[in-house]
């Protein structure tokens, strides 16, 4: 695998960026090189610096970064020293890259056809008259159904999976020599990540194609890569291979970051960096909330018959139990939650919270209602959540000031405990969401939710958003807050990880109805239905 | 099927619009007569005593009760009579039909002028953030907000005409040696053309240019304004990365991805401009001695001439329903998300 010459080698390189405050360094003498055939993992948390030594590859930082030390050497050739004509001709034809989100990456107003189009014309591997078979035979190359139909079709009308392999029908259209994914795969759902990651896997073999993948997620570098190349505040700090870096890494980061990824057999103290004792959950009560044969029905524009979102569902949680629900997108969990919060009406089916139907009183008027401040909320974008005119401490009295009698110093008072008991440092209440960090921000979220000493919290994928550490964090600290306030959750998710940490039980969603339900570990190691094996096989395990 | 579709859309569209010009005709008909001002006083001239008066207002129909005032009105308004100007006495129909062209043609042109000038402009600012370019459209955006239109107008004749004497006299629309063209569409330029009269149509366009700058140098400002805030909104957009890590050049990523893209909201800002300028542009006429819509509007309101008032108003409301279902099927051929049904 290491020849003598690399096909990428970066040495010693740093990039400054120009800010109001002055220059930033995102990335300092970062060194790493790439070998034909090879996949590289470059992995580190959010502001590590993985994505700008990416975009200094292409040169396609902001106009205020700028390359101030070190060099790149692709194939032989300076990049770093390269001129525009240059680095126009080595884009999308020798280095390609894929990206995150993958529906923003495509012009929106544009036939997906006609912006694979657009790279063969530019570097020249097609011209006018077979542009579009050979844009056809690209979409082909990424194993989309009926290429001749989506060669037409706009990304809007495509789902994520899909708008990712015209991402990379694009990118693969002019046969690159290296590849380069920046978390391909954030945001789509496990089974899709498992068909986008094994097509780039298959396409890079098949044309011999060096890539780099840029991901926050260990499990996946482990699934997919050679070696690995961990990054921590704009540093490298080790570099591996698959099998040394998890047997025995090296860095005291590497070290911190292998604990909080969760794995098939941890718990959720072995998250921490240090040892806690486990949490000591009451023994679950009487059945808290009670869902029988909830339905929802939506109308479909332009015709009679309407779609059930949410089609018969019934389940029981307990007095402080904690109850996972999985699902891939569009399988009616977020419809489930938000009839759950009496935020939208039901089509029909009982929701029985404290022995009363809840579900016989109007969305509408809800807010009104006596037993609100018992269920409570925490969303899945702990930023989105938050007014951004609100300071911490504004946010978390909310619910205070609204649903219950608190004169204005108890509410002070209650705030500071609130944040006591989230582990919120109490200077930090007087700032806005931009000037916290996304694990204070989620604090913020679950202190809000708290507030009203609820019995019930639905949770809806509040850490999806968060770095492995931070994640470890906020699931221990509601692991915590479970077993000291005896709070009942329904635990939203799509991470079956996750829900192997926190829940007691799980149910398994599709398309509307519950495939199985049962005790978490039952049905993690024995499942009964085949779309649970299919959930379970598609989630890269570290080794 | 997608046209007759759309033809379906922009009937459905039109349909709706009825409910609102039937608020706007009982709207402004209770308005004018809610008015202070009597027109049969105005009318019977300063020298006449209380029972003249009220043998005009007879004669008007103003003595009537104002639901039988408002059915005539409307039964006349079917026929298409819009009533008759009691200061002007001529037919409102008439006037409009002559007053509505000066207008439109005018703030067309001036707005092809500062599309011409401010579009171009915002792109460059944009790709250049804080070069001369920049500072020059912030300079020009500035200037042409806060320059009052009057002055201007004044000034450019006080340059062109006065002093270098390069424009005609700032008299209407064309110089008093020429007859109007005749007429098809109203607009100077266009029945000049058809009628082959050049000299005629030369004229007409040497009329134009000064009028059509003050008040181009007026809209240019917020086209350029939004045309530069939404290149640089899309230009930070993660598609125009994929562009440029895909290899396109900076011509096909501006037009072809970051133009096409910045243009939704450039074409409502247009929308917008078009009907503030075309209401707005009453000092501009003042000032030119322009025959357009805008100074008959407010003429007719000094005087309380009930049926001009009406009229003007009802068919500006018109041109609005007409220029904001273009701009809509505007919308549609540019972005594929956007349908007229929905």
């Amino acid at each position: 695998m290491t020849a003598a010459t690399p096909l990428l080698a970066i040495h010693d390189l740093t990039v400054e960026f120009a800010t109001r405050r002055g220059t930033v360094r995102a990335i300092e003498q970062v060194s790493l090189s790439v070998a034909r055939g090879e996949t590289l993992g470059v992995v580190g948390e959010s502001g590590s610096g993985k994505s700008v030594s990416a975009y200094s590859v292409l040169r396609i930082l902001d106009r205020a970064g700028r390359i101030a030390q070190g060099s790149i050497e692709f194939s032989g050739m300076r990049l770093d020293q390269a001129n525009e004509r240059i680095l126009l001709d080595i884009r999308g034809r020798e280095i390609s890259m894929i990206f995150q989100n993958p529906r923003a990456a495509l012009n929106p107003i544009r036939p997906v056809g006609r912006q694979i189009e657009d790279v063969l014309l530019q570097h020249t591997r097609a011209g006018r008259s077979n542009a579009r078979n050979e844009a056809i035979k690209a979409l082909q190359a990424v194993r989309i159904a009926d290429p001749e139909q989506r060669y037409h079709a706009y990304p809007f009308e495509l789902s994520g999976g899909m708008c990712q392999r015209v991402v990379i029908a694009m990118a693969l259209a002019c046969r690159p020599q290296l590849l380069i994914a920046d978390e391909p795969t954030t945001g789509l759902d496990v089974t899709t990540q498992k068909a986008v990651m094994e097509l780039v896997v298959e396409l890079s073999r098949e044309r011999r194609m060096a890539a780099i993948l840029i991901t926050h997620d260990l499990g996946l570098a482990a699934a997919y890569c050679d070696r690995i190349v961990v990054m921590e505040q704009g540093r490298v700090v080790e570099t591996a291979p698959v099998k040394t870096l998890f047997q025995a890494p090296q860095h005291p980061y590497t070290q911190r970051l292998l604990r909080s990824t969760p794995r098939l057999d941890s718990q959720i103290r072995d998250l921490l960096p240090e040892p806690h004792s486990a949490p000591v959950f009451p023994p679950h009560g009487a059945p808290l909330l009670e869902v029988r044969d909830l339905v929802r029905e939506f109308p479909v524009h332009g015709q009679t018959q309407t779609v059930r979102a949410v089609d018969g569902i019934s389940f029981t949680v307990h007095q402080g139990e904690s109850l996972g629900l999985v699902g891939e997108s569009g399988c009616g969990k977020s419809t489930t939650s938000a009839m759950l919060m009496r935020l939208l009406d039901v089509s029909s089916g009982h929701i029985v919270f404290k022995g009363e139907n809840i579900a016989a009183v109007p969305a509408a008027r809800f807010a009104h209602h006596p037993l609100r401040g018992k269920l409570q909320m925490v969303f899945q974008d702990p930023t989105d959540s938050l007014n951004p005119r609100w300071t911490a401490e504004h946010s978390i009295a909310d619910p205070l000031v609204r649903l219950s009698d608190l004169s204005r110093r108890q509410r002070r008072l209650r705030v500071q405990e609130l944040a006591e008991r989230v582990g919120l440092p109490s200077n930090l209440l007087s700032r806005f969401p931009h000037q916290l960090s996304g694990g204070q921000k989620a604090r913020v979220g679950i202190a809000r939710a708290i507030a009203l000493d609820p019995d019930l919290v639905v949770l809806d994928e509040p850490t999806a958003a968060l770095d492995v550490s931070v994640q470890a964090v906020v699931l221990n600290l509601l692991a915590d807050l479970r077993a000291d306030l005896g709070i009942s959750y329904l635990f939203i998710t799509h991470d079956l990880n996750v829900v192997r940490l926190i829940c007691d039980r799980v149910m398994v969603m599709q398309a509307g109805t519950i495939l199985e339900q049962g005790p978490t570990e039952q049905v993690l190691s024995h499942p009964q239905h085949a779309y649970t094996r299919t959930l379970l096989d598609a989630i890269p395990h570290p080794p | 099927m997608q046209l007759t579709q759309r033809l379906g859309a922009i009937g459905y569209r039109l349909l709706q619009a009825v409910p609102v010009v039937f608020g706007i005709i009982v709207i402004t008909f209770m308005l004018t007569r809610a008015l202070p001002g009597d027109p049969a006083v105005y009318f019977a001239g300063p020298a006449a005593d209380e029972r003249s008066i009220a043998e005009i207002r007879a004669q008007l129909g103003l003595d009537r009760p104002l639901p039988v005032q408002f059915w005539s009105y409307l039964s006349d308004l079917v026929r298409g009579d819009l009533g008759t100007s009691i200061s002007t006495g001529q037919p409102v129909t008439h006037e409009l039909m002559t007053r509505l062209p000066a207008s439109l043609e005018l703030t067309l042109v001036a707005l092809l002028f500062s599309v011409l000038i401010a579009v171009p402009l915002g792109v460059l600012a944009a790709t250049r953030p804080d070069t001369w370019i920049d500072h020059l459209c912030r300079f020009i955006v500035t200037a042409g907000v806060s320059l009052p239109t009057f002055f201007t107008g004044l000034l450019l004749v006080y340059v062109f005409y006065f002093l270098l004497g390069w424009a005609p006299p700032p008299m209407g629309r064309l110089d008093i040696l020429y007859l109007s063209p005749e007429r098809v569409t109203g607009f100077y330029l266009i029945d000049a053309l058809i009628a082959g009269e050049y000299a005629t149509w030369r004229s007409a366009a040497a009329h134009l240019v000064l009028p059509a700058l003050t008040l181009g140098l007026f809209t240019l400002a917020p086209i350029a304004r939004m045309t530069r805030a939404a290149m640089l909104q899309v230009l930070a957009s993660d598609f125009i990365r994929t562009a440029r890590s895909a290899g396109l050049n900076r011509r096909k990523i501006l037009l072809s991805y970051a133009f096409r893209n910045a243009l939704l909201p450039v074409i409502t800002t247009l929308g917008m401009v078009f009907s503030f300028a075309l209401g707005a542009n009453v000092l501009v006429e003042k000032v030119f001695a322009w025959p357009g819509i805008g100074s008959y509007a407010v003429e007719a309101l000094v005087v309380s001439d009930y049926a001009a008032v009406q009229g003007f108003v009802l068919a500006m409301a018109l041109l609005f329903v007409t220029l904001n279902l273009v701009i809509d099927l505007t919308y549609t051929l540019i972005d594929p998300r956007v349908r007229l049904g929905d």
